[in-house]
């Protein structure tokens, strides 16, 4: 008994090994790469850590990078749970974008502080809209999602363009710089900003008084929003009989279809959800970051590419909701450190593009020795059963 | 109206622009029809339209070019054989793995080896002696005044029908796609036959993304392709995975994109934005078409387990 539960409890640990493997291989890659590009990696990667974490401002600035890749991620693990890949986080973050940004605009103070909740609202439903209708495609016309997503996303991208030219365009800006951007969303409307108390003890320690951690920086209380719905998907996932079908779905969808569960609904749903999530990233950067909704014309001008990073974080994660908090702050700092590290080591910051690419391939790459070693443990557990089997026959009935 | 969408000039840029779908999807199609979907086309392109441009700006040589790209297309082509065939990974995501290294990888050398906007002279136009001069309806300046990589593309079309129906070799592509396990009952080698598929196809995108870099723009620059290659992946669907659909379906798209770089020049009156869009609107809708085919390769995306 004890000994299966300690088995168990190392199981664990090793489910989380081949991701950490991964981690190591990339970064043996990326050192690599900067030792060819003749920049010393203990260099670069110094600069890197800085600058992700060096001051309060740049982990304030890490922080602010992985809220809208935490939103993302999180709505990743319900769409791969559920058997959707769901490349159009792009897409949906526009979408939610859109949708938020318009209805701030809207609305004004004419509903006083239901402008937050109702804009909120607004970006999370045209995220999930934009979302379900690839999940639509799919389960209803077989079309595959990936490709119908990446297709989305240019298209909304586009569309984005479009508005913000026409008739989302600042009137202020109205043929002067041309820069497409919206008016800015009234104070009312912006989510406010995060700073932590520091308890007496610890400002004891440091020998400071009164400190207010994150007070001057741009840190805002979209990150708790994002913690929050972490923790709420997890339940949702594992706790609820919505999430068991989501997940037997993406399990085996021949078996949840025996099981009497609708895998064409629950294939919506997933992607609806997913997208809803992207659709918050988009909604929470206009109201908690930039109060206006701006782009400078190309495709991820405006989303900073989090929604495909979103998918690498969910990955690294290991597809749990409460694994990609920790994780969408590890991209968070590495894309924010590739900053100074490009500044002061004169590396380009695609860098950590092509790692984040590297490391989806050693994390996907890697599945197969999880597989193996379940295979392995269940072979096992089938012989332990088979040995125990004449001694309970043995037993009087 | 229609005399002025169907000018010598924009059918002419439409064979010129159907380049590099036609090379990339053809490629693409070979690894689908053996059950790999590889993903990570776009990412390969690059690559490849970053090394033949740096091969050719700094050597002057098209055929060092050439072979840039089809040795760095074949690489990114072995090693998503490897992540899909060996390591049995899920290809949607692995895929998208490839596409972002890809991305990542081209802009960083540009910035690394070249850093300024550069241009080369590249694939000089071939005038086929006698058929260039053609005056009727335009056939000259629509068919035969273009560069070398245009007419091989157009030859590839029919040589890799030939391979998938007329060789023992196809049929075994396409038994591997639609069969692992009764081709490798028959002793076919569905690894194997896998890779080599998948190393086709790399470098089959490879000499696509050589394609846009030195022969139609002439220039380098981040994320050069701008999703080409996911538009590739999508027409494999929308061509049934046989050549000739594949040449439909890119013919089509560059027409499409053909007419956009000339929407205003003709005088249609609608924002750019939706002309840039139409590609993309007409793909999803091709897709749902496409989708109930049954030529659809049965075990596309799944990888295979000896005695599963």
């Amino acid at each position: 008994m004890a000994l299966s539960q300690f088995r168990v409890r190392t199981g664990r640990i090793f489910d989380a090994l081949p991701v950490g493997v991964a981690l190591l291989l990339a970064l043996v890659v990326a050192s690599g790469l900067l030792i060819a590009l003749q920049v010393s990696p203990v260099t670069a990667y110094t600069a890197l850590l800085e600058g992700a974490v060096g001051t309060e401002n740049a982990f304030a600035e890490t922080l602010v990078k992985a809220i809208p890749i935490m939103f993302v991620a999180i709505g990743i693990c319900i769409a791969f749970r559920g058997g959707v890949v769901n490349i159009g986080g792009e897409g949906q973050m526009i979408a939610g974008a859109l949708a938020g940004v318009t209805t701030a605009l809207v609305l004004g103070e004419s509903l006083g502080g239901l402008v937050i909740p109702l804009a909120i609202g607004a970006g999370f439903l045209a995220g999930a809209l934009y979302g379900g209708l690839a999940g639509f495609l799919k389960a209803y016309f077989d079309v595959n999602e990936i490709l119908s997503t990446i297709m989305l996303n240019q298209i909304a991208a586009q569309m984005m363009n479009f508005l913000l030219n026409g008739i989302l365009l600042d009137p202020a800006e109205a043929g002067l710089n041309n820069v497409p951007k919206t008016a800015r969303i009234v104070r009312m409307a912006e989510l406010p900003r995060l700073s932590i108390t520091l308890p007496d003890f610890v400002a004891d320690l440091f020998n400071v008084q009164n400190v207010e951690l994150f007070a001057r920086t741009r840190l805002h209380t979209g990150l708790l929003v994002a913690v929050l719905l972490a923790v709420l998907t997890y339940v949702l996932l594992w706790r609820t009989s919505i999430g068991y079908r989501i997940r037997a779905v993406g399990q085996n969808d021949r078996a949840a279809r025996y099981a009497g569960i609708h895998v064409r609904r629950y294939t919506v749903l997933a992607m609806f959800l997913s997208g809803g999530f992207a659709g918050l990233a988009g909604v929470v950067q206009v109201l908690g970051l930039q109060y206006r909704l701006q782009t400078d014309g190309s495709p991820t001008g405006f989303t900073g590419s989090a929604g495909f990073n979103g998918i690498v974080a969910a990955l690294f994660g290991g597809l749990n909701p409460l694994g990609a908090i920790p994780a969408s702050v590890f991209f968070g700092g590495l894309l924010v450190g590739a900053q100074k590290m490009q500044r002061e080591v004169g590396v380009s910051a695609s860098l950590i593009t092509a790692i984040n690419g590297i490391i989806v391939i050693f994390v996907v790459s890697s599945q197969i020795f999880v597989r193996r070693r379940t295979q392995r443990r269940l072979s096992e557990a089938e012989q332990v059963v088979n040995e125990a089997q004449p001694e309970e026959m043995r037993q009087p009935i | 109206m229609i005399e002025q969408i169907f000018t010598a000039s924009v059918l002419a840029s439409t064979i010129r622009l159907a380049t590099p779908y036609i090379f990339a999807s053809i490629g693409e199609a070979f690894g689908q029809r053996s059950g790999v979907l590889n993903l990570g086309v776009d990412g390969i392109m690059l690559m490849g339209a970053f090394a033949s441009f740096y091969a050719v700006y700094t050597t002057d040589s098209l055929v060092l070019g050439l072979l840039a790209a089809i040795l760095v297309g074949g690489l990114m082509g072995l090693a998503m054989a490897f992540i899909s065939v060996t390591l049995k990974a899920r290809q949607g995501i692995s895929g998208i793995g490839l596409y972002l290294f890809g991305l990542g990888m081209s802009e960083l050398l540009y910035q690394e080896l070249i850093g300024t906007p550069k241009s080369v002279a590249g694939f000089p136009r071939i005038y086929i002696p006698g058929l260039s001069d053609i005056e009727f309806l335009g056939i000259g300046e629509i068919f035969f005044r273009h560069n070398l990589l245009v007419y091989v593309a157009f030859a590839l079309v029919p040589v890799a029908a030939f391979v998938f129906n007329r060789t023992p070799f196809g049929l075994m592509i396409r038994a591997v796609g639609q069969n692992p396990e009764a081709a490798d009952a028959m002793g076919v080698n569905v690894a194997k036959v896998r890779y080599i598929t998948v190393i086709v196809g790399g470098v089959l995108a490879g000499i696509a993304g050589a394609s846009l870099s030195t022969a139609l723009l002439k220039v380098f620059q981040q994320n050069l392709t701008a999703g080409l290659g996911f538009i590739a992946v999508a027409l494999v669907y929308f061509g049934g995975w046989r050549p000739y659909g594949v040449l439909a379906g890119a013919l089509l798209f560059s027409f499409v994109n053909a007419l956009q770089l000339q929407i205003n020049a003709i005088g249609i009156d609608i924002p750019s934005e939706f002309a840039v869009m139409a590609p993309y609107v007409i793909t999803i809708i091709a897709l749902i078409f496409a989708a109930k085919r049954t030529e659809k390769p049965t075990a596309l995306t799944r990888p295979f387990e000896r005695g599963g």
